[in-house]
């Protein structure tokens, strides 16, 4: 059936098909519709599931963490301050090897006070341990909800998710949403039967304490985990497709990158918009193309790598900044291709910080000021798109 | 791309509005996006809100800056927000006001303006109060004149989106159909 | 001594199945109850840290499993009858 929604009904659509059986959650713009609409889910008998009300993030991924530890799935939703108050559970879920999904809608940190949409409050997460899908549009919010139980309930990942959708371009902004019959859905997605949980007839101790000579053993399960992710993600979005018709490229996804010099990488919904300007481009003789990278964590490293041979130049948007250094993407893509034969011209550009609107004309800028450093060499690493002041571009 | 856009203050219903302009023509088949200027919602404060419509995918995700038509809800905004800025050479502006007001406002505007009593229709039909009355239904019937979509599409949208009062809206936007003046080409 | 990973839960847990971590060794002084003063209100149950004082049901008096009591004395303490004792081990 398809509808008309915004990305957060989108997220609690992929919530309730998912079949959570505890969701707790503390409400913070842009998300609360989110819970908005999962309390109707339940309050309309349409969604069989124990909602927790709690008093803080803390306190909402703390709940989540002991429904897990029960062997029941969970699910949660916040962002920017609220997911920072989360911290240190978020920490507490990936090292517990607990598969908790959870949507954050990409908001600004303050101060200064900010609601709009910005990369900063996810990527501040990055080290939590958190597998990190960016997405587009709200059909990708929903399908990948889904997709994600899958991957992160793997017996050989164990592994919580975080996806992200950017605070009002998406949250707030209806589209045509196609929403997958729930016996598809319950064929695609078994239930959850995790090995080790709470159960008295079989008691183990969870969470104590590990000497230093078994730590290391434990955290590199972790990244053999992270590596199985990899590859467990792009299957998952092939088997989708088979089931339900939609995919998004796995870890990263080419648009027109065939034979193309530039190539503009991009993520969330800034992606959406480079797709049209590369369409535009592309009519008017020029060869680029759009790498969207929709994983972050784990990042694909082959996939960036494999992307830069034959490519003139790179130019990396980010839509945040990480203080002292560049866009985070910007950084990991740098240091995927060092070391490698081939290294195109690399350049971050920081577009649509704190909700600035991002316009055509704003991607078509970044790819000009590309060819032209391309030709010329580079003249700054990292440019504040847009910047109003001495020396700024805008 | 027809880009339509929304002036109203809180509580009028103008993200309503947006939202039952891109059901009525996703129920034609066409590809739609609709949003509110990403503001701070509050009764009584102005609200901007988007409606595009595409036959094609719609992907540019930035707000609205030369629409085709611009919709207002209220004709107090016309003293301190230029409703017309960046509307494209041929656009409309359709304006909730008495007919007979229709001469002034193409005159203060400069661009071609109709007019339909959207603030009569709602109170006929007990949408809202005198103090507060909600256009959004009588303003999307009008709006239907155009073209862009039919008073069918117009009054199943309605069906789907709104939850009380959905016959005293349909008929709403029926009327304001019926009362609008406004040439447009066949 | 290092587990091998390969031999490791990938979920954090810790367990015995044989419970051979018997930590009544752990033990300077024992509690012992006096039934001739217990009341039964299985406060020291209540308390017990360890789990270590064990009721069968409301109308046994509480026994003491020294195989796992750490004598931390907490039972001794909070027993409003002062029917526990805590006895030096020999």
């Amino acid at each position: 059936m398809r509808k008309v929604i915004t990305g957060n009904h989108a997220a609690a659509y992929g919530a309730k098909l998912s079949r959570p059986g505890v969701i707790a959650a503390y409400p913070i713009t842009p998300q609360t519709t989110v819970v908005e609409y999962i309390a109707d889910f339940i309050a309309d008998g349409e969604l069989d599931c124990k909602f927790i009300k709690v008093e803080s993030e803390h306190s909402a991924m703390s709940a989540c963490i002991s429904a897990q530890n029960t062997g029941v799935r969970s699910f949660t939703a916040s962002s920017a301050h609220g997911l920072a108050l989360m911290h240190e559970m978020l920490m507490w879920a990936a090292a517990a090897r607990l598969p908790i999904v959870m949507v954050n809608i990409n908001r600004a940190m303050g101060p200064p006070w900010s609601i709009w949409a910005d990369h900063q409050d996810s990527i501040a997460q990055r080290d939590t341990g958190w597998m990190q899908i960016y997405c587009e549009n709200n059909q990708e919010v929903l399908d990948t909800t889904i997709m994600s139980y899958r991957v992160s309930e793997s017996s050989d990942i164990l592994m919580p998710s975080m996806l992200t959708e950017d605070a009002f371009y998406l949250s707030h902004t209806v589209e045509p949403v196609d929403i997958p019959d729930q016996e598809l859905v319950d064929e695609f997605l078994p239930s959850y039967e995790p090995r080790y949980k709470l159960d008295v007839d079989e008691p183990y101790g969870f969470g104590s304490l590990v000497m230093p000579d078994n730590f290391l053993e434990f955290r590199y399960l972790m990244a053999k985990a992270y590596d199985t992710a990899k590859e467990r993600i792009v299957e998952v979005d092939r088997e989708f497709e088979k089931t339900f018709g939609r995919s998004y490229g796995g870890l990263v996804e080419h648009y027109r990158t065939e034979d193309a010099d530039y190539l503009l990488v991009a993520s969330g919904t800034n992606s959406s918009t480079t797709r049209e300007v590369v369409d535009q481009l592309r009519n008017e003789g020029e060869k680029v193309g759009m790498a969207r990278v929709r994983v972050f964590r784990p990042f694909p490293v082959d996939d960036v790598r494999a992307l830069a041979k034959g490519v003139k130049a790179i130019g990396v948007i980010d839509r945040t900044y990480t203080y002292g250094a560049f866009g985070p993407f910007y950084t990991e893509i740098l240091a995927a291709l060092y070391g490698q034969e081939e290294r195109p011209l690399l350049k971050n550009y920081l577009v649509g910080i704190g909700g600035r609107d991002v316009r055509p004309r704003d991607i078509r800028d970044v790819y000009k000021n590309l060819v032209k450093v391309s030709r010329e060499g580079l003249d700054e690493e990292m440019t504040w798109h847009g910047l109003v002041g001495p020396g700024g571009d805008a | 791309m027809i880009e339509i856009r929304f002036h109203g203050r809180g509580g009028q219903g103008a993200v309503i509005a947006s939202r039952l302009l891109a059901e009525a023509a996703f129920i034609e088949g066409k590809d739609v996006q609709a949003f509110p200027f990403f503001g701070v919602e509050r009764r009584g404060a102005p609200v901007t809100a988007f409606t595009k419509v595409d036959d094609r995918p719609i992907r540019v995700k930035s707000m609205i800056y030369e629409p085709d038509y611009v919709i207002v809800l209220d004709t107090a905004l016309l003293e301190y927000i230029n409703v017309g800025e960046g509307l494209k050479d041929d656009g409309r502006i359709l304006i909730n006001a008495p007919a007979a007001m229709a001469a002034e406002y193409k005159k203060k505007l400069g661009a071609t303006v109709d007019v339909v009593d959207g603030t009569g229709i709602a109170l006929e039909h007990g949408l809202g109060s005198r103090e507060s009355p909600i256009v959004n239904t009588s303003m999307v019937g009008a709006f239907a004149k155009t073209g862009v979509v039919s008073i069918e599409s117009v009054a199943e949208a309605v069906k789907r989106q709104v939850k009380r009062k959905v016959e005293p809206n349909i008929q709403a936007a029926r009327d304001a159909f019926d009362m609008v003046e406004m040439e447009v080409a066949e | 001594m290092t587990i091998p990973f390969d031999k490791l839960t990938p979920t954090p847990i810790t367990y015995d199945k044989e419970m051979k971590l018997k930590t009544g060794s752990w033990r300077t002084f024992k509690p012992v109850i006096d039934n001739e003063k217990c009341i039964k209100c299985f406060i020291c149950w209540k308390f017990c840290p360890d789990v270590s004082v064990i009721v069968e049901d409301e109308d046994s008096f509480p026994e003491i499993n020294y195989e796992y009591c750490k004598g931390c004395g907490i039972c001794a303490h909070e027993c409003p009858k002062d029917a526990i004792d805590m006895e030096k081990e020999v």
